[in-house]
């Protein structure tokens, strides 16, 4: 395939090994780079204004320094900064596509930026509509019925749908007591279910990497309140047997909970309500573009069954006979899961992303998400153990367990190792079920030419010195980090440094 | 249609022989065929970039803005402040804005280095020891602050002020639901909270100011909550910082609040910044990341997460929090505009917000009819009671450009209107707003 690779980052220019000072060490008394505007209100002075208990001596001491130091600053630390833009960014189940720059203006309209979140409903129509198309898109995508856009990110939506599993429960036969999760599922997952008020139950995998159903089935009874499932699952494998599953636990009276973290793999393919779920997250950061702000900002928006829909949060956006829009609370609702409506620029990111694409698009990108996946494991095949080696989903597993008992190549040596070569790391040591597992998920918006140069770099690491990966990597702005050290000795402020 | 899926014809299908594959259709082959979705998504067919930021475009044109449209004279959590050039063109540079959570720090130190700022400048407002790389908002904030005091004390009860801001309470309310966490609802008297005497509370949540604007006693809260055993979690508006002493000053235990007022515009409610501070000796119990200097192979400083073992990738059901993705990016906004702002300019900004309440605030209660609907202290937001009701006034003075407040619920009294003042509002947009006020209630 002719064609350079335009996903790898190892032309990209890196700021060398020097320490960039914090702003603290670049703080010069005195120094600020403050403007404010002419206002010609009394200028009263602070003891006038606060009462002395109340009043501090002396303000808060922050970095004292020129604006044009500050931007240099920030403009180094970007450069010791990894990025979807810089390069691929193959992180099993964390979907880090390439976030079109067009969401970027559509989220900076002043129009959406300059509206205060408490303005009545008759000053916010655009906002409401926005809210209540992407509300009815998402329902269209996962086959649901109604949704909440309030949860702020995937970990709120999970908590959010125990929550509506709670509500059910407590008007449909009483309180149950126990989740059940599969061993491959998310960390949240697990974490969700105890603020839920719920118990952990685990049910394995099998040997094909999928729910054992009858494991499943001993673990079911009139106390399950619901299983967490994410399909396809973490191994990136669809979940063949989900219309049995669905019903075997429908038949107990539980309900259906989707971890919509893989999402991607299914757009316009299937559809989680179909499938038998009741109440479905979806990650917006992940398969509708959002990028991931270093960590976040995010959206985690909750669609429910019919049955389901009056304990969504509120209040929702809902359009009158009149053609105007209503804020409306929810018959049986739970109540409010953020302070506002949601992280409502990143909703509109993911609507403007929805709308460029169509439904024509969104199956486009399934398709390329598989395909991708795909094409790289069979690359992989016989250079690394493919533990589940069938036809995967988005994303797909793969482990150094030989190559660590062959001479000692690990799983972290290997993404170590592919940070020198140009490219982010998949994510490690993840699914816990899988041995030195290397979770790989190329996403639909990576080229072929891409794929080959880290599929070429995989096999060149594969085949190398073990010794040398483990002093990688050597040409990032830092060497391998010490986080034992960080956990031993924990510094977690300039000022905690003596 | 799939604008963004770089694939030519032909590349899929050399792609797909080389799979031993003739279709797209069959890669779903593990799909079960009863559950594959017949004829595509109910959705429009996909838009051109003009097209579709002409759609955005419309929905946009149907607000009304605080800026254009209307003067904003709206709070309660979300504050019209100036955002300066430098933080939207230095926090939302595409390096920031486009990488993943900090996993593999050697290509990560970047946003690395920029929490542990972050975190540093947190304590320094809130004079607190140790500072979460943020969580969602001021509401997910005071549930992991609760969250935290339970765990620290065995105890479930929590005294909570009805000064911490309504829709924060009612988010602790829904999440209660599944810890079974109970709350003590305390009056406010004059705009100040009223303690129980007694009891066992795990903690006292109490927001300085509060969400009528008043400085609470924290000095008289950190007493109740010595005498009970109690941690004192304290809702903090960073600004405050510019001119008030900081809870860590009066003893808080745990400092949490809404850091949407560095950096953020109003965004119609998000995302903005849930900011966790607390005391070193909680650090365990922190929930969400936590960034830490340490070195590198060859002893270079280095920035990397730390104490994971706290978090549910690693503990699963017994970790202290839930939160996987925060809100890093309005992390780096917060620390970029606290540090274009420095020293002088925090006291400059807070003392500015002041001033313009003041003077607002003293020209408004001249009207007859406007009270204040308490008397105690302010700093940046006070309340007032008319004969006209908050919306009707919000609604009325809507016509005239204004964005007037936001109207009170009834559990603090009737008719009541919050108003708030920032250092973007001149004296002839307060003269104009005050005498347009005037103009509803006549």
């Amino acid at each position: 395939m002719p064609a350079a690779a335009g996903g790898r980052a190892s032309s990209a220019p890196i700021m060398g090994h020097d320490n960039e000072p914090t702003i603290f060490e670049l703080s010069a008394r005195g120094r600020t780079a403050a403007s404010f505007r002419t206002t010609g209100v009394p200028e009263w002075d602070a003891e006038e204004l606060v009462p002395s208990p109340h009043l501090r001596d002396e303000p808060a001491a922050i970095a004292e320094i020129s604006e044009r130091d500050l931007v240099a600053h920030f403009t180094r630390l970007t450069h010791r900064q990894y990025s979807v833009d810089l390069g691929a960014y193959p992180l099993g189940s964390c979907t880090m596509k390439y976030n079109p720059k067009l969401c970027d203006d559509a989220a900076s309209l002043p129009g959406l930026t300059d509206v205060h979140p408490a303005a009545p409903a008759a000053l916010t129509q655009g906002w409401m509509e926005l809210l209540a198309e992407l509300e009815q898109a998402l329902c269209s995508i996962t086959g649901m019925h109604a949704a909440t856009l309030q949860p702020p990110a995937g970990a709120a939506g999970e908590l959010t749908g125990l929550l509506l599993m709670r509500a059910w429960h407590a008007e449909h036969g009483g309180q149950r007591h126990k989740v059940v999760i599969p061993d491959s599922a998310h960390g949240t997952n697990p974490a969700s279910v105890t603020l839920g008020g719920y118990e952990t139950v685990t049910v394995p995998s099998d040997d094909r990497g999928l729910v054992d159903v009858a494991a499943l089935r001993e673990r079911l009874d009139d106390d399950v309140a619901g299983i967490m499932l994410t399909n396809p699952n973490t191994l990136g494998l669809f979940e063949e047997d989900i219309a049995e599953i669905a019903g075997a636990v429908h038949e107990v009276g539980g309900l259906l909970y989707y971890d919509g973290a893989n999402l991607n793999a299914i757009l316009g393919v299937t559809r989680p309500g179909d499938m038998g779920f009741d109440i479905v997250h979806m990650n917006l950061h992940k398969t509708f573009a959002v990028p991931h702000g270093g960590g976040g900002p995010g959206a985690g928006p909750v669609a429910v069954s019919e049955r389901l829909a009056p304990y969504l949060p509120g209040p929702r956006p809902v359009l009158g006979d009149d053609g105007v829009y209503r804020w409306e609370q929810p018959a049986q609702s739970i109540g409010r899961v953020h302070s506002w409506h949601g992280n409502a620029l990143a909703l509109a990111r993911a609507y403007s992303y929805i709308l460029a694409n169509g439904g024509d698009g969104l199956r486009r990108v399934a398709e390329a998400a598989v395909l991708n996946a795909n094409w790289l494991r069979t690359r992989l095949r016989g250079i690394y153990d493919l533990p589940y080696d069938r036809p995967a989903m988005h994303e797909f597993v793969a482990s150094t367990s030989a190559l660590k008992k062959a001479k000692g190549l690990r799983a972290l040596d290997v993404a170590k190792r592919l940070l020198e070569e140009g490219f982010h790391a998949p994510t490690v040591y993840f699914p816990l079920i899988v041995d030195e597992a290397l979770m790989i998920e190329p996403t639909e918006t990576e080229s072929p030419q891409t794929l080959e140069a880290l599929g070429d770099a995989l096999e060149r690491i594969a085949a190398g010195d073990a010794e040398d990966a483990r002093h990688a990597p050597r040409t990032t702005p830092v060497g391998r980090v010490d986080e034992a050290r960080a956990a031993r000795q924990l510094i977690p402020t300039w000022d905690a440094r003596e | 249609m799939g604008h963004y899926v770089p694939h030519t014809d032909a590349e899929i299908a050399q792609m797909l022989s080389s799979l031993g594959l003739s279709s797209l259709d069959e890669l779903f082959e593990t799909v079960p065929e009863a559950l594959r979705l017949a004829g595509g998504l109910d959705l429009a067919p996909g838009l051109s970039e003009p097209d579709t930021l002409a759609a955005m475009e419309r929905l946009a044109d149907r607000n009304r803005r605080a800026g254009r449209d209307l003067v904003c004279f709206a709070g309660g959590g979300a504050y019209d402040h100036e955002v300066p050039a430098t933080v939207r063109r230095v926090a939302f540079r595409s390096e920031f804005v486009t990488a993943y959570t900090p996993y593999q720090p050697e290509v990560a130190q970047g946003v690395l280095q920029a929490l542990f700022e972050y975190q540093t400048l947190l304590c320094r407002l809130t004079g607190m020891e140790v500072a979460n790389a943020s969580l969602y908002d001021g509401a997910s904030a005071c549930v992991e602050a609760v969250n935290l005091a339970v765990a620290a004390t065995g105890r479930q009860t929590v005294f909570l002020s009805n000064g911490v801001n309504p829709q924060w309470r009612e988010v602790l309310h829904t999440y209660a639901a599944g810890t079974g966490h109970q709350y003590v609802a305390c009056d406010l008297a004059g705009g100040l909270t009223r303690w129980p005497d007694a009891g066992e509370p795990a903690a006292l949540l109490v927001q300085y100011p509060n969400y009528l604007g008043c400085l609470e006693d924290l000095a008289a809260a950190r007493q109740l909550a010595d005498r009970t055993g109690a941690l004192l979690l304290v809702a903090f508006d960073p600004v405050a910082a510019g001119l008030l002493h900081s809870p860590g000053h009066f003893g808080a235990d745990v400092v949490v609040g809404e850091g949407q007022p560095f950096g953020t515009p109003l965004s119609f409610g998000g995302p903005y910044l849930g900011m966790f501070t607390c005391r070193r000796e909680h650090v365990r119990r922190l929930p969400g990341r936590l960034v830490g200097e340490t070195v590198d192979a060859d002893g270079r400083r280095a920035y990397v997460t730390t104490l994971r073992t706290r978090e549910q990738d690693i503990r699963r059901e017994k970790a202290s929090s839930n939160v996987c993705t925060n809100q890093t990016l309005i992390a780096v906004a917060f620390a970029v505009q606290l540090a274009w702002l420095g020293t002088s300019g925090l006291r400059d900004l807070a003392l500015r917000c002041a001033r313009g309440t003041r003077y607002a605030r003293d020209a408004l209660l001249t009207i007859d009819g406007v009270e204040p609907l308490a008397d105690a202290p302010i700093f940046r937001e006070f309340a007032v009671t008319s004969p006209v009701p908050g919306d009707v006034l919000v609604e009325r003075m809507a016509d005239d450009g204004f964005l007037a407040g936001i109207p009170l619920g009834s559990e603090y009294g009737d008719r009541g209107l919050l108003v708030s003042v920032t250092e973007r509002r001149t004296r002839d947009e307060i003269d104009a707003f005050v005498a347009a006020f005037e103009k509803v209630i006549r």
